[in-house]
């Protein structure tokens, strides 16, 4: 196996080149700093991001767009993209600019999974170039990877749907994470004052499938309807890739619930809402979903099985819709995009607008047309944002990195087919919603 | 004379079967683990005979589509001694095939003006479109490697999953998707005072009958007959005349078809298809066919029944009773240790041959 001379020193050249390479992109991105009036780039903690005149402000996204759950990511990624249409102030698809440069996004995958969080994430985080990113979709890609692996590097992480009450727990909050999406300790609430008061029902089955997200809802509703004096009769669990729920199902009907809540993802909700039906313990039993379930891929895989169902998610505060720029968005998406897919697509527009508006606060615009952004600036900018006036509400961000309407959240109740979603009906009404602020939900 | 002795006891040491007694110890000990969980939950009462009775069928009605695939694995093994991971993906790019046909029918009216005739077409296309694949997958990954050491096959395998997963993700897109079936497929029948879904019930029908005719085939015509003399030992049968790779073919049509039959029965039941379907089947399906004894035709049957069963009973009988919270999250975790179990007992699988054979 003797190797000639020569593939020795190709070997040497190639290494050396991708050291060079190695170097060279570190100066592209880190150097030029310092270019800052009175932020010296080199000594701020997580230093500054520099982009040259010219050069697009690079974004981050990290979302779910593939899989099951690419509903989720990609109508999140739409409302991002109409809000880098709507930086000249109209929405006329093509991308205005933010403090005299384009913004161009770097889309990344979460996969809805730890495992994406982390290569994402990691991505990213090691893209010197990037302002901050839009993300996760999916709590668990968020919770302890992506919001630590790009708080550590200063990235402020900002997201649309994510939901855990963990992200922005004060004991797990990562100091660079904010979200635009409810706390789910408010819609856990509403779900338990739902079908406690509104259904009468006294007693319900809780399914999770171990996500961050779906845990949260499960065990925060549990919380909530036994405050009110119902009973939780079983709390169970899922692998959200198996087809069969019927054994899972059938035991479930032995414990004799009114209402099985399983705030999940698709396909999962949706073979469950339909595999019920041939359950003959659970005749009349009514299912409940969340925003997780609540997407039109809900509609396609349980056929008829989803009439009947119920649905809750976050509706627009009634405060947001004063600018009449609801309005305009909708129409916007409408055209550009079709029926949305999913429920967040406005938190998304919100989290790039609050974003914007930091940048704009601290951005430092050299003579020579470069743009300066201190990282630890723009989160604290970020986090200052009060009253905001967002397509989802009047946005206030607190300390453990919730920007959302203080005055109150809408949560609304949809019995299915009036869904406002594709495979829905556009105009569908709640039939039941409930205001709540964050502190009045955790009860302090 | 010293020496003699000292042999002996050296060689009666040599036989002590220590692992054996492990084995056993180990096995009473999982049994009377397992009777005690069972009698707890028993004597719970929380569950009514009508739900076992259901549990049991749904496990059956699962174990029978388990079992279909697992004769593919079984008899490609039996012929190649190797294991073809991208069978799976057959079963999937079957379900595929007849999901396009199935939406065509439905949106033509013809899947609900003739139901019946609707769903041969459905069965049709997918077998059609699981033997293309299956074909197309010996001759192109698995025939050029026919001499080559047995990992690469292997390998290959995996690879041609890997491909045919992704192919279908990008033609198709990476969601699951509503997979239209005919009104008359809904609602049950009462088979001896006992109601049973009707997909249930066709599944198992179905099942048994596909399963009893490729019992005759292979036993009973002269194709058989050279599938088995290829089985035993490939270098001879072509001695005597038999071309072996036409046997390997049919194996693997034989192998695509009864993918393409479970592709159908697997809709039928849950209504769904998508590009990663195959993966998780095929690996449970597989494990059917381990825990059956891997080669052994009547062997996947039982494997796919027990660990449909256990996947459907199991976690209720065995973790209800012991309190553990979300038992049904863990019923692969009680299939694969049963798994293991088995393995560890009989090396070769339950009907095997009784050897572990190293892939």
């Amino acid at each position: 196996m003797r190797k000639p001379r020569w593939f020795a020193v190709v070997t040497l050249l190639g290494a050396l080149s991708l050291v060079a390479a190695g170097c060279a992109s570190d100066e592209g991105g880190g150097g030029g700093g310092g270019g800052g009036g009175e932020v010296d780039c080199n000594t701020v903690e997580f230093g500054c991001v520099t982009y040259a005149s010219g050069e697009p402000i690079r974004v981050g996204t990290l979302l779910a767009i593939s899989g099951d759950v690419a509903t989720l990511g990609d109508d999140s990624l739409n409302g991002v993209k109409l809000a880098v249409d709507y930086l000249d102030g109209k929405f006329d698809a093509t991308p205005g600019q933010l403090v005299g440069h384009d913004v161009q996004i770097d889309s990344q995958d979460d996969l809805c999974a730890k495992e994406g969080g982390q290569s994402g994430g990691t991505k990213l985080a090691s893209d010197p170039t990037i302002a901050w990113v839009i993300g996760t979709s999916c709590s668990s890609s968020a919770f302890g990877v992506a919001d630590k692996i790009l708080g550590d590097k200063g990235i402020v992480l900002i997201s649309p749907s994510n939901t855990a009450a963990g992200l922005t727990d004060p004991a797990t909050h990562n100091p660079f994470y904010l979200r635009t999406a409810q706390n789910d300790a408010i819609q856990a609430k509403v779900v338990a004052d739902f079908v406690f008061t509104e259904l009468g029902f006294k007693t319900a089955a809780t399914i999770h499938d171990e996500s961050p997200y779906a845990a949260g809802l499960t065990s925060g509703f549990k919380t909530f309807f036994e405050q009110l004096g119902g009973t939780v009769s079983v709390e169970e669990a899922i692998q959200s890739t198996d087809p069969d729920f019927k054994p899972l199902l059938t035991s479930i009907a032995q414990t004799k619930p009114e209402l099985i809540y399983a705030p999940d993802f698709n396909p999962a909700c949706a073979l469950m809402a339909k595999q019920m039906l041939d359950i003959a313990g659970l005749k009349g039993v009514k299912f409940m979903g969340s925003d997780g379930c609540a997407a039109s891929t809900f509609f396609d895989q349980a056929g008829s099985a989803a009439d009947g169902t119920y649905m809750s998610f976050p509706l627009p505060s009634p405060g947001g819709s004063e600018s009449g720029l609801v309005g305009d968005y909708n129409k916007a998406y409408k055209d550009q995009f079709g029926a949305p897919t999913a429920a967040f697509n406005t938190n998304a527009f919100d989290a790039f607008n609050i974003m914007a508006e930091a940048v704009k606060k601290v951005a430092i615009e050299g003579d020579d047309g470069s743009l300066t952004i201190p990282r630890a600036a723009l989160k604290d900018a970020v986090f200052q944002t009060k009253d905001y006036q967002g397509l989802t509400g009047t946005l206030t961000c607190i300390s453990t990195g919730d920007c959302q309407s203080q005055a109150a959240v809408n949560i609304g109740v949809f019995l299915l087919p009036d869904l406002p979603i594709e495979g829905g009906n556009p105009d569908a009404k709640p039939i039941f919603s409930e205001q709540l602020t964050l502190t009045e939900a955790l009860g302090t | 004379m010293a020496t003699e002795a000292q042999g002996a006891a050296v060689g009666r040491l040599a036989r002590f079967p220590v692992r054996r007694a492990v084995q056993w110890v180990l096995g009473i000990g999982i049994l009377v683990g397992a009777a005690y969980a069972a009698y707890r939950t028993l004597s719970l009462g929380l569950f009514s005979a009508a739900a076992w009775r259901d549990l049991v069928v749904f496990g059956v009605a699962q174990g029978a589509i388990y079992a279909l695939i697992a004769l593919g694995y079984t008899m490609v093994y039996g012929i190649l001694r190797m294991i073809n991971f991208a069978h799976g993906e057959v079963f999937m790019w079957g379900a595929f095939v007849s999901y396009f046909v199935a939406r065509t029918l439905q949106n033509s009216g013809f899947m609900q003006s003739s139901p019946y005739v609707a769903i041969v077409i459905l069965l049709v296309a997918a077998i059609a479109g699981s033997i293309g694949v299956a074909v197309l997958l010996e001759r192109v990954a698995y025939r050029p490697l026919r001499n080559a050491p047995r990992l690469v096959p292997l390998i290959t395998a995996i690879g041609a999953s890997l491909f045919l997963q992704n192919t279908a993700r990008g033609f198709f897109g990476p969601q699951t998707r509503g997979y239209p079936v005919p009104d008359v497929l809904g609602g049950t029948w009462t088979i001896l005072g006992v109601p049973i879904l009707r997909t249930q019930a066709i599944v198992i029908v179905v099942a048994l009958v596909v399963m009893i005719a490729l019992t005759l085939f292979v036993s009973r015509t002269k194709t058989g007959k050279s599938i088995r003399a290829v089985a035993e030992d490939k270098d001879i049968a072509s001695l005597m005349g038999i071309d072996v790779d036409r046997v390997v073919v049919t194996t693997f049509v034989i192998g695509g078809m009864l993918a393409g039959v479970a592709a159908v029965l697997f809709v039928m039941v849950f209504q769904v298809v998508g590009p990663f379907m195959g993966f998780v089947l095929g690996i449970k399906a597989f494990t059917a066919a381990v825990l059956g004894g891997i080669g052994s035709i009547a062997g996947a049957a039982l494997g796919g029944l027990i660990l449909g069963l256990l996947e459907s009973v199991a976690p209720s009988l065995f973790l209800t009773g012991l309190h553990i919270p979300g038992p049904n999250q863990l019923k692969d975790v009680i299939a694969f240790a049963i798994l293991v179990l088995v393995l560890i007992f009989r090396p070769g699988g339950l009907l095997g041959t009784g050897e572990a054979e190293k892939v």
